[in-house]
């Protein structure tokens, strides 16, 4: 998709993703060995009573479904876009209730912001923001995110 | 906790620096990582990469994040009395994280207040900064964290 492509107040339905002990234990164990994200005895008398997912698990998962949703979603044959570039970063991440095991996540995202880059006149910024619901319908999981998408019509100021 | 905590709330005060770690990223590590959560051409092929604003096969920016948790835990939440984040208020992924870099955070403490909610809970808010082996910013990271105080209304109680 080009970045003129991108319309504020779009949203998407990511896709669900049910969080099992053994996966939970797994990512925490590499990356975030705190005892509620490691080991489901001693996290029963930790200060979520009992084991929860690391929120950089919560938020690799909501990474997983994006890319799943887009290399699925097959082009239009007039798209003729290149890929979208990297991000320069997020905002605003929230974890405002625990994902326990076998909780199911269904991640949403809804275009907040379009920003044509001065320095970047090829590139612009689309801000998304990216919501995660439990089977409860509790929020789990909130960020503003920010890639770099192609610009049909790059700004007037590139050089040349 | 398998022992009783060093660090509580008390014991980060603001202004203070300290820095953790020297994670080294291995390239097996990263390809599992991207293969799992981040399939994006320029995080698994390195031809694709080169040409890529990345300029070469680069971890994902969540990886990062993972890693910076994991040099936070090496480098004292493991001795905390940690309760874990609410989330982050702001990461930037300044420059691509390759095979090979060996990184470490700074943390500076920037500001800490008391639970109000919670008695016996304190936060702190942190700024961070990840570098590489020679002094490249990579990412910055800006949030806050709890911790149990070490004398509070639960303490006390």
């Amino acid at each position: 998709m080009w970045f003129e492509d991108f319309k504020i107040g779009a949203r998407m339905e990511l896709g669900s993703y049910t969080f099992s002990e053994d996966e939970i234990i797994r990512f925490a164990k590499k990356y975030d060995p705190q005892p509620f994200h490691v080991d489901p005895v001693a996290a029963k008398d930790g200060p979520y009573g009992g084991l929860i997912a690391s929120g950089w698990h919560t938020s690799a998962t909501w990474m997983k479904l994006m890319i799943s949703l887009r290399q699925s979603t097959p082009r239009s044959a007039e798209d003729d876009s290149p890929q979208g570039g990297p991000s320069p970063g997020f905002f605003d991440m929230r974890w405002p209730n625990p994902v326990r095991a076998g909780d199911t996540i269904t991640y949403t995202a809804e275009c907040v912001e379009l920003v044509p880059l001065k320095s970047r006149p090829e590139w612009g910024i689309v801000r998304h923001k990216n919501e995660g619901f439990n089977q409860d319908g509790k929020m789990v999981f909130h960020f503003i995110g920010q890639g770099l998408m192609p610009r049909r019509e790059p700004g007037s100021d590139l050089p040349g | 906790m398998a022992s009783k905590p060093e660090l509580y709330w008390e014991d980060f005060p603001v202004d203070e620096e300290a820095t953790f770690g020297a994670y080294e990223v291995k390239r097996e590590d990263m390809i599992e990582f991207a293969s799992e959560f981040d399939p994006q051409p320029f995080h698994l092929n390195e031809e694709i990469a080169k040409t890529s604003l990345l300029g070469g096969l680069a971890t994902s920016g969540w990886q990062n994040c993972a890693i910076a948790m994991r040099i936070m835990w090496d480098g004292y939440l493991h001795k905390s009395a940690s309760m874990g984040a609410p989330g982050v208020e702001e990461v930037r992924w300044r420059k691509p994280v390759y095979a090979g870099d060996v990184l470490s955070m700074r943390r500076k403490t920037l500001e800490t207040r008391r639970s109000k909610s919670r008695p016996g809970m304190g936060l702190v808010r942190f700024g961070w900064e990840m570098f590489n082996q020679n002094g490249d910013l990579k990412m910055t990271m800006e949030g806050w964290a709890m911790f149990e105080c070490r004398t509070g209304e639960k303490a006390g109680a």
